[in-house]
């Protein structure tokens, strides 16, 4: 155990340092609550200087654009972004998700073509897995693609599609056998949103705004160039595309949840509560307390799994422990907002009375999405369940 | 940046593991259990010769010299195998005392017979008020001289010396001293005794202030929930496997899933501690400016994941829980005499509550 930093990782700091210190865009808080249609141009242009910057992907490899950063360094990037409270990136599933899930899986033409407008934020990815009938069991879905000479031919609907709205290219999971075992028949392919009988409707999330969409497909042709990996070998794509969703979140909301908890505290102290600061009550700091505490216990079992990840090369399934751990922590750590703000938790965007512009009311209902998205919490505790603690398989 | 374990602490872990096991297996474990004192001396032999006695300390005074990262793991394993005696009481806490405040003269005397396995010790800290806030210690010495009561002294009647934590600084007495009383307490955990020790006109040298005492007692808390990372662990293992074998409506009852999603929160909450604590002896090792919120935050997790992942266990195994003949209820009992033991978590949250919210510059802040 060695928490210091290395060398490297000092000067990997320095170096995102000295290039935020000129570079990190000073009027982020002007955008940070305005909704993300009107925001993202500005998000695009901020991901572009990062790619100019080559800060865009840091884990990547060098070859692609990237840093080849260690997950140390990796978590010292986000560390960084949110020391200077930097914006997050557009294209933030290209990134973080389908964009090494092509550099793993992917022909050298396709990483030619895609990746460089990945980082560019050129071309914005969503990500097309989910089906009005297949959520948590993935391998049910039921969009068809037939082929037909060089090309797929492709029929179904998609559900629950973050960034489908701007999307410029999705990462679509489809059945190309259907009579093969509902693992075996499937196939990921890049299909380009603009392309003839795609269709993006708006779906309204319980927080009010369309982050995610619905997508149809009617007679969508793909070309077979853009089979992303092996014919019917689509659940393996899928499945290294959802540890990179489950392992890359934690890092970077470790700091949303230090920002979130360090304005707490300052509310704390300048809300009344029995004619004191509730800083001063015993039971809100109980909870502020333990808020802090579980955020520090993210942060360290993060740096285990980091740690452990280094060493053996595999995000095993413990993975699963970080996604319930942040997904219940901020469910808690809202409820927590809300208490301490008592009416005014309630406030919208908008709301001359709101206090920090309506962020918490937001927050709160937001985080009722989190123990859903990414694998539901039931799904990863029969991940821990059966893959961790080797008990049998419950469903 | 690692927060792996390095190949020697893996393999000091690991040999902790396969010593207990060997030395202090569950039956060996309720013999001693079942005695007066829970102490043994031919085990007490076994452990010296490992190096465990000394393991923190000063090679001058016949310790090992390791860091705290190292007293976690020992920790971690002794509470794996529910280790009875004052290994606890006599090592972690009188030694760190003793380290932390006494003269060099002074831990000649006292802190190395203790690594020579010679001696026995214990810390006397709690009053009538049972608070582990060293501020509302009440009694004082007076002419190098004690009077008045201490309770929930552990491992006193085979100490032989009682460090005493009086208002006017930090003292030591002798097990033979005159006016010394030691009458055992009943108490749910049956593997670490406590006792109720009174003084009378009882001669006590003093070794020093209690200026450091704080970073002592802050060993001692998170030694305490590494070795309820230990005992948690045990429980989730046989948990598990109790959960694979046993079988009704004809399936293993690992296969219903309100049982396998206990046993992945046992697990989450196991493995959450355990990072907690290490990290904890890390800061500690280090000196970090977080070192005392590191060690609140581990207490504080492991002080309440100890006794949740407890219930959790006890119901998996049904009936069969609620027996005497099953360990887990013996972990149970450890659990809760541990969870109170240097603060419980609401103490401690109050603690992070001070160094957090009251003093905006550490923790969170100072990142
Ligand atoms: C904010 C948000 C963003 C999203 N973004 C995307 C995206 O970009 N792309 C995409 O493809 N999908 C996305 N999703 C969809 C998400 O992946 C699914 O909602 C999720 O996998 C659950 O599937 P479902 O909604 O069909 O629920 P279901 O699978 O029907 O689950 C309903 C309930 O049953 C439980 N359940 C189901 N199976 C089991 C089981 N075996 N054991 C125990 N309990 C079970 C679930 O835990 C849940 O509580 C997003 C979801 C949200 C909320």
């Amino acid at each position: 155990m060695d928490l210091k930093l290395t060398a490297e990782e000092t000067s990997f700091q320095e170096e995102l340092r000295s290039w935020l210190a000129t570079n990190a865009p000073k009027d982020w808080a002007d955008w940070r609550e305005k909704p993300l249609e009107e925001s993202y141009p500005y998000l695009r242009a901020w991901q572009r200087k990062l790619h100019e910057g080559r800060w865009a992907a840091v884990s990547w490899p060098k070859e692609y654009g990237g840093r080849s950063a260690t997950l140390m360094q990796q978590s010292l990037f986000w560390e960084e972004m949110a020391r200077v409270e930097a914006p997050p990136m557009a294209n933030s599933l290209g990134l973080g998700l389908i964009g090494p899930t092509i550099i793993a899986c992917g022909t050298e033409a396709q990483k030619k073509r895609f990746i460089p407008k990945i980082l560019s934020a050129e071309e914005i990815w969503c990500q097309g897995f989910s089906e009005p009938n297949a959520g948590s069991d993935l391998a049910g879905l039921q969009t068809e693609a037939k082929l037909d000479g060089d090309r797929y031919i492709v029929n179904g609907q998609k559900v629950w599609t973050s960034y489908g709205w701007v999307g410029d290219w999705c990462e679509l999971v489809v059945r190309t056998d259907s009579t093969a075992a509902k693992h075996k028949g499937l196939t990921a392919l890049l299909v380009d949103m603009k392309s003839p009988g795609v269709e993006v409707r708006p779906l309204r999330q319980m927080t009010g705004e369309s982050e995610f969409n619905e997508l149809f497909f009617r007679d969508v042709k793909v070309p077979v160039e853009n089979v992303l990996g092996k014919v019917n070998d689509g659940w393996n794509v899928a499945m290294s595309t959802l540890m990179y969703e489950r392992g890359s979140y934690g890092a970077r909301l470790q700091l949303t949840f230090n920002r979130y908890i360090s304005r707490l505290i300052e509310l704390a102290r300048t809300t009344m509560r029995n004619g004191r600061p509730a800083s001063e009550d015993p039971l809100i700091r109980q909870k502020l307390a333990q808020c802090s505490a579980e955020i520090e216990i993210m942060r360290f079992n993060q740096m285990r799994a980091f740690s452990r990840i280094t060493a053996t090369g595999v995000p095993g399934p413990e993975g699963s422990i970080q996604k319930i751990f942040w997904s219940e922590l901020n469910q808690r750590l809202q409820q927590i907002a809300q208490e301490l703000l008592g009416s005014y938790g309630q406030l919208l965007a908008g709301d001359p009375h709101a206090i920090d512009k309506g962020i918490w009311s937001y927050a709160y209902l937001r985080t009722r999405g989190n123990t859903i998205e990414a694998g539901t919490s039931e799904v990863q505790r029969n991940i821990i369940g059966h893959f961790v603690l080797g008990l049998p398989r419950s469903y | 940046m690692q927060f792996g374990l390095s190949e020697s602490q893996e393999f000091l872990k690991d040999s902790a593991r396969k010593f207990f096991a060997g030395e202090c297996p569950s039956a060996e474990m309720r013999r001693l259990m079942e005695t007066d004192t829970a102490y043994d001396a031919a085990l007490w032999a076994k452990l010296t010769d490992q190096g465990y006695t000394g393991i923190i300390f000063a090679e001058e005074y016949g310790g090992v010299g390791l860091g705290k990262v190292e007293l976690m793991l020992l920790m971690e394993e002794a509470g794996r195998a529910l280790l009875p005696g004052p290994f606890f009481s006599t090592v972690v806490l009188a030694g760190s005392v003793l380290d932390a405040v006494a003269s060099p003269a002074h831990k000649k005397k006292y802190l190395a017979p203790i690594c020579r396995g010679e001696a026995r010790a214990t810390v006397a800290i709690l009053e009538a008020g049972a608070s582990w806030n060293p501020r509302d210690v009440q009694l004082t010495a007076a002419n190098g001289k004690l009077t008045g009561e201490k309770l929930f002294v552990s491992d006193a009647a085979v100490a032989n010396f009682i460090l005493v934590v009086a208002k006017n600084g930090v003292f030591i007495v002798d097990a033979r001293a005159p006016g010394l009383k030691i009458s055992p307490m009943s108490a749910m955990d049956l593997t670490r005794k406590l006792y109720v020790v009174e003084f009378k006109d009882t001669p006590a040298e003093l070794l020093g202030p209690t200026t450091n005492l704080p970073r002592a007692l802050d060993i001692a808390a998170a030694a305490l929930a590494a070795e309820l990372v230990g005992g948690m662990q045990r429980t989730l293992d046989t948990t598990v496997e109790y959960a694979k074998t046993r079988k009704q409506f004809g399936k293993p009852i690992g296969m219903f899933q309100s049982v396998q999603h206990q046993c992945a929160d046992m697990y989450l909450e196991t493995e959450s501690s355990r990072s907690a604590v290490y990290y904890a002896g890390y800061a500690l090792e280090e000196n970090t400016p977080d070192a005392a919120t590191s060690v609140s935050i581990a207490k504080m997790y492991a002080s309440d994941a100890g006794r949740t992942v407890g219930n959790r266990g006890i119901q998996i195994h049904g009936g069969m829980g609620f027996t005497w003949e099953n360990d887990v209820h013996l972990y149970y009992r450890r659990a809760k005499a541990s969870e109170n033991a240097f603060g419980d978590a609401t103490f401690h949250r109050e603690r992070i509550a001070q160094l957090v919210i009251d003093t905006p510059t550490t923790a969170h802040a100072a990142r």
